[in-house]
């Protein structure tokens, strides 16, 4: 039955694993330190004691962790695997991109990889530059993996447990930052919804902002200011990058003739070039030309102050929209 | 004839269906009918052969990229096989797989690997979710002697070990890492010590006696399935051809060859049977027979439909 309840983002993944686990007897929940320490995040806290051997600790071994998932989820298991960070995905994106991706076209549909990998990136003070990327571009490269990246404590429940259900390989990229936030009031126990579609945290008819993860929170600062003005931002936020929401874009440029795109990965060969690509091939009208915000091509370094300069920020961002709107 | 004959019949036989089968596929290669990348066990044959006679129905087995006589020996039919390569409609994965990464799950045959050492963490998943399905199913990897230098493969044996995991690893060193020595890629030669090294039962077999690889993939399936864990097995052997179809070969020392020759498996059946007073017109007729059944087996495949492009988008996403 659907209740609401308070929960933080750490919370709601912690309440949609326990779901997973309660209502599908096939789901496994693996990966470095989430069994008996519950997460260096904390969000799997408690589950190895409700759910037996089903949440276990792994070895340091990104590789065989999502090669065995590949395997047990040929032989009907439905593995959750936590990486705890998105830069450690690159040891093992062998088993990711090889081999995962592969399972079902290959073998023509005879095997599938229902596998969900939980992963979390951003970029944070002072976290080196290893663990600082924003990396999802890569993934999207990849024909066969399903890619999303909630935000909200609500989108963090529901996307998880949707790409669970999902019979795809499918990666949820979460935020580290967003885990210990205030308590939002988040439905659970409703049905769990296919995977796909976009959210839209603001509408206007002035300008097309399409961005995702964490970022999106500046997106609304910014939009917030405009509005104070009298300019309408549309803000589709694409909680679902693979599949993508195409028509969602195409609908809000279609009304206002001007897009912008913000993430904060790297600005070059970022999802955000794609997004751009798809609106001008489909033939949409613009106004002026698209423009996109992201993270200035670098490397990230540790230093608070030097990672601010690189990254998008609320006032850029602001300028950015301010300019596409008065052209 | 004893039981010990007919066995060793039986066992001809089989090995000599992967040899025809991959003479064929070479032939077609070479012909240009057969594209790409194909890499054929010639003289390894032994070791599929012995290892997949040991394994339940319900085995989940994962080979590499030189895993015709694999798929042969789990029983995958020949036809489906050449279609495959062939690029027909009746290939087991109607042309997605080619000769280096097909796979065949109704036949235990849970695919080859194109990736050096991907496998062997792919199995490791297969018994890891035989801990929860009550199948008793344990899962085999098998690969060459240059997969000992992917941290893929170690990963996976330790993986196995630590969760005391079925899975049977079988090292098949044909002494060649691709196209390179692989004892100049090691300081100890001794590959089988690694595994000892993550506490898994390990054991150097003569690949080219099948007694001898029989009995050591017996013993790891009863470890297994008694829940003893995971076992490596080093199986000497020798591939009489090049890395792939076209490979000059140029590092082999003289007289390599025909050193192997002399001991390769079938080979060596032969003259055992012939010893033990088999006629030689028995033993040609598991040659025949094999060559016969491939030659059947590829001329229905050419004469099956090429696969159809309109479907080349299909099967990417449940």
């Amino acid at each position: 039955m659907p209740e609401i309840v308070k929960l933080n983002v750490g919370g709601a993944v912690n309440a949609a694993l326990a779901r997973a686990l309660e209502e599908m007897p096939e789901t496994l929940l693996y990966g470095e330190d989430v069994g008996k320490p519950g997460g260096v995040f904390g969000v799997s806290r408690g589950l190895q004691k409700r759910f037996g051997d089903r949440v276990f600790d792994t070895p340091i071994s990104e590789t065989a962790m999502l090669g065995a998932a590949v395997g047990a989820a040929s032989f009907g298991r439905r593995p959750i695997v936590e990486i705890m960070w998105i830069d450690f995905s690159l040891v093992a994106f062998d088993q990711i991109v090889n081999q995962a991706a592969n399972v079902r076209y290959v073998s023509e549909g005879r095997t599938a990889a229902p596998l969900t990998i939980r992963t979390q990136q951003g970029t944070a003070p002072a976290a080196c530059a290893q663990h600082s990327q924003n990396l999802e571009a890569l993934l999207l490269h990849v024909p066969g993996i399903r890619v999303c990246m909630p935000r909200t404590a609500q989108d963090s429940y529901d996307l998880l447990l949707s790409a669970i259900a999902c019979d795809d390989p499918t990666v949820v990229i979460e935020n580290r930052t967003l885990y210990a936030g205030t308590k939002q009031e988040v439905t659970v126990g409703q049905p769990i919804a296919p995977i796909g579609g976009h959210r839209r945290p603001r509408s206007g008819d002035d300008v097309t902002v399409v961005t995702w993860g964490a970022i999106t929170q500046k997106v609304l600062d910014a939009a917030d200011r405009l509005e104070a003005d009298g300019v309408g931002v549309d803000v589709i936020e694409a909680v679902w990058l693979n599949p993508f929401d195409d028509e969602a874009v195409l609908e809000s440029v279609g009304r206002t003739g001007r897009l912008v795109v913000v993430h904060e990965a790297a600005r070059t060969g970022g999802f955000g070039a794609e997004v751009v690509s798809r609106v001008v091939e489909s033939g949409a009208q613009l106004a002026v030309p698209p423009r996109r915000v992201a993270l200035k091509d670098s490397r990230i370094p540790s230093a608070p102050q030097l990672a601010a300069a690189l990254l998008p920020q609320t006032d850029e961002i602001e300028t950015a929209l301010r300019e596409v709107v008065r052209s | 004839m004893n039981d010990i004959i007919t066995r060793g019949l039986d066992d001809l036989s089989a090995m000599w269906r992967i040899r025809a089968l991959e003479e064929k596929i070479r032939e077609l290669r070479l012909a240009d009918q057969v594209v790409g990348s194909v890499h054929l066990a010639i003289g390894q044959e032994s070791v599929a052969v012995g290892a997949c006679s040991e394994l339940r129905a319900h085995d989940a087995l994962y080979a590499t990229y030189r895993g015709h006589g694999w798929a042969v020996a789990r029983g995958v039919p020949p036809r489906e096989i050449f279609g495959e390569v062939l690029g027909r409609v009746s290939g087991v994965n109607g042309g997605r797989g080619g000769s280096a990464h097909f796979s065949a799950p109704q036949h235990g045959f849970h695919g080859e690997n194109s990736i050096v050492g991907a496998g062997a963490p792919i199995a490791v998943g297969a018994a890891l979710a035989a801990r929860y399905d009550g199948s008793g199913r344990i899962a085999m990897t098998v690969f060459g002697d240059g997969a000992m230098n992917q941290g893929a493969v170690t990963e996976a044996m330790n993986f196995a070990a630590a969760f005391g995991l079925g899975v049977i690893f079988i090292c098949e060193n044909n002494r060649y890492s691709e196209l390179t020595p692989i004892n100049d890629m090691v300081a100890n030669p001794d590959l089988s010590q690694r595994a000892t090294a993550l506490g898994i039962p390990a054991v150097r077999v003569d690949g080219n006696d099948l007694a001898q690889v029989r009995t050591a993939v017996r013993l790891s399936v009863e470890s297994a399935v008694a829940g003893r864990g995971p076992s490596f097995i080093e199986a000497h052997t020798q591939r009489l051809v090049g890395h792939y179809i076209g490979d000059a070969e140029q590092y082999r020392p003289a007289g390599e060859l025909d050193a192997d020759r002399e001991v390769e498996p079938i080979a060596a059946l032969t003259r055992t049977l012939l010893a033990s007073g088999v006629g030689q017109e028995t033993l040609d007729r598991c040659e025949r027979r094999a060559r016969e059944e491939m030659d059947r087996a590829a001329a229905a495949a050419l004469a099956d439909p090429l696969v159809d492009p309109a479907t080349a988008k299909e099967h990417l996403y449940a």
